[in-house]
């Protein structure tokens, strides 16, 4: 029961990361955009080529599995799934948005997240793989739950990313701009805001936290092509459990389908885990499809 | 070239392309003026000044201000052509607090130049103080309508366009709105407005434009033109129309 608890704030915490970046996207470029999940593949794998050119896994820091190679990776990555969010909106987006009909973006968005998937299965193949092989060893915390040192790395950078993002929104110009986006685009022109500079910091913290997620995710699994389409359901639904556009509802969001996928397994058979999330998202569209933080009104970021 | 501050020259715009809603309208301000623009609902005085405001697209015609073409400036840069709006509706972003309200609206100026002029509009609007740190949801309409003023002069512009600033104010308010555009007019701020309180805003301002159908239908002096018998028939009979 314990250990399931660790392990659902643990997946929870990665779901939250990834759902982050989507719910700012959503909030602000107003449509759900099916590639996002294709980013944390993108990033994870990124992140992997990266540390095959540097030569991967000297001195693990500590007792952790991996070292300083894995943090610059996770660096280079971000920078390379923020190039692709980039070209995608200016090659498929940007020239869709404002048409009439609002469901060809994000059909589009489909497109591209298969294309991603594919570009992925094409460089590195359809195997799974690993950042590390060195064989991390279980720490006991209490009597029943054992953790893993990465874990507690992957929750640690969970929360600090969170507060750094708060702090940014809250007290920055750009934050401001992107709250001020999210709520009112023409307002937010008439204000002397460059919308189109906000979109693309937009993309870029949005992409970086789909890599940073996808790499953290492939310190804890193993890493395949399709770990960004398994979580697309997951982050879908802690974003619309948070309301759209709300970060901190993104993160609260995020625990809640970890949590319940790994608890659930108390309940009903772990094969049906993967279908936790559909329901939660069923019942909370059915309930309160605004979220449980979002207002009725505007779908603000907060 | 007349020496107007502000000039709009036969433009038509509209919300698309081969729908224009502005049939060639043309009107000029000049420096420290108040002018007025009226007509019946649907005459197009909103999707005028968007347009000016660079929100809508202008097919053709001519805007310039201070003699500088504007016509096809992008809506983020008026505020540095030193040009405000306030919108007739959705004028204050109500999920940010007062505070953030007025740093948005000086977003084109440089960090501490912002700052320092958000200090100055507490001062010219001392009421908005105490709402500091509060979401602007909780504004009632005049308060709105002030902090959405107060945000447009963060830049210190020489225009600035109104769309209908007194809708859904009680008749004080609508008078303390009005001075208070007056005063700004005396300290040499010019005053384009839309208002559907035609008596009033003629009352207070130096000219009127009259919109029909996207179109100029009359203009002049406002107070002549509060005795033209035409204007007074459609626009100021029987205490002004209702929507
Ligand atoms: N967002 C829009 N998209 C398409 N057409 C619009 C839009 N807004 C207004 N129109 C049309 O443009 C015309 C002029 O509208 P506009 O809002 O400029 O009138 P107005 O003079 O401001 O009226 P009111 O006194 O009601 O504010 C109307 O026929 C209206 O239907
Ligand atoms: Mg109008």
């Amino acid at each position: 029961m314990l250990q399931a608890l660790a392990d659902g704030i643990l997946t929870g915490s990665i779901i939250a990361l990834g759902a982050i970046g989507l719910t700012l996207t959503m909030g602000i470029l107003r449509f759900a955009n099916f590639a996002h999940a294709e980013m944390i593949t993108w990033g994870a794998y990124m992140a992997l080529g990266a540390l095959a050119l540097m030569g991967p896994f000297m001195a693990p820091l500590g007792a952790l599995s991996f070292g300083l190679p894995l943090i610059i990776a996770m660096v280079i990555a971000a920078v390379l799934t923020s190039l692709l969010a980039l070209m995608i909106d200016h090659l498929v987006f940007r020239p869709l948005h404002g048409r009439p009909n609002d469901m060809t973006i994000v059909f589009s968005s489909f497109g591209v997240s298969l294309l991603v998937r594919m570009v992925v299965l094409l460089i590195f193949g359809g195997s799974a793989q690993y950042y590390s092989n060195t064989l991390q060893i279980a720490v006991p915390v209490a009597p029943g739950l054992r953790i893993l040192p990465d874990q507690l790395f992957v929750l640690g950078f969970t929360i600090v990313t969170v507060i750094s993002l708060h702090f940014f929104l809250q007290r920055t110009r750009l934050g401001l701009a992107m709250r001020a986006l999210a709520e009112n685009p023409t307002l937010a022109r008439v204000n002397g805001i460059d919308t189109r500079v906000v979109i693309r910091w937009t993309w870029v913290i949005g992409a970086s936290l789909a890599a940073v997620a996808g790499v953290l995710y492939g310190l804890t699994v193993q890493l395949r092509p399709e770990i960004g389409f398994h979580l697309l359901l997951p982050l879908f639904a802690a974003v619309i459990i948070g309301g759209v556009g709300n970060v901190f509802g993104a993160v609260v969001g995020g625990l809640i389908v970890g949590l319940a996928e790994s608890l659930s397994v108390f309940i009903i058979p772990p094969s049906y885990k993967l279908a936790v999330p559909f329901i939660i998202l069923l019942i909370v569209l059915y309930v309160r499809p605004t979220g449980i933080f979002g207002s009725a009104h505007h779908a603000g970021a907060k | 070239m007349s020496g107007h501050l502000f000039q709009a020259n036969n433009v038509v715009a509209g919300y698309r392309p081969d729908l224009p809603i502005i049939h060639g309208v043309s009107m000029h301000v000049d420096a420290a003026e108040m002018v007025t623009i009226i007509g019946p609902n649907g005459a197009g005085k909103s999707t005028m000044i968007k347009a000016i405001a660079g929100v809508l697209p202008i097919s053709s015609g001519s805007v310039t201000l201070a003699g500088k073409d504007i016509t096809r400036l992008p809506t983020h840069g008026m505020a540095a052509a030193s040009i405000a709006y306030v919108p007739q509706t959705d004028n204050v972003f109500t999920t940010l607090t007062i505070n953030e309200n007025l740093l948005l609206g000086a977003s084109s100026l440089p960090k501490a130049k912002a700052l320092e002029q958000v200090g100055k509009a507490y001062d010219k609007f001392p009421a908005l103080k105490q709402y500091r740190d509060k979401k602007a949801k909780v504004l009632s309409g005049g308060q709105r309508q002030m902090l959405a003023v107060a945000r447009a002069l963060l830049t210190d512009p020489h225009l600035i366009m109104l769309d209908e600033p007194s809708a859904g104010l009680s008749p004080l308010m609508v008078s303390d709105v009005f001075a208070r555009l007056r005063e700004l007019v005396e300290s040499g701020v010019s005053v384009l407005m839309v208002e559907q309180n035609a008596k009033a805003a003629m009352a207070v301002s130096h000219r009127t434009y009259v919109l029909a159908e996207g179109r100029n239908r009359v203009e002049g002096v406002s107070s002549a033109l509060a005795q033209d018998p035409e204007v007074i028939a459609i626009y100021l009979g029987a205490g002004g129309r209702k929507r």
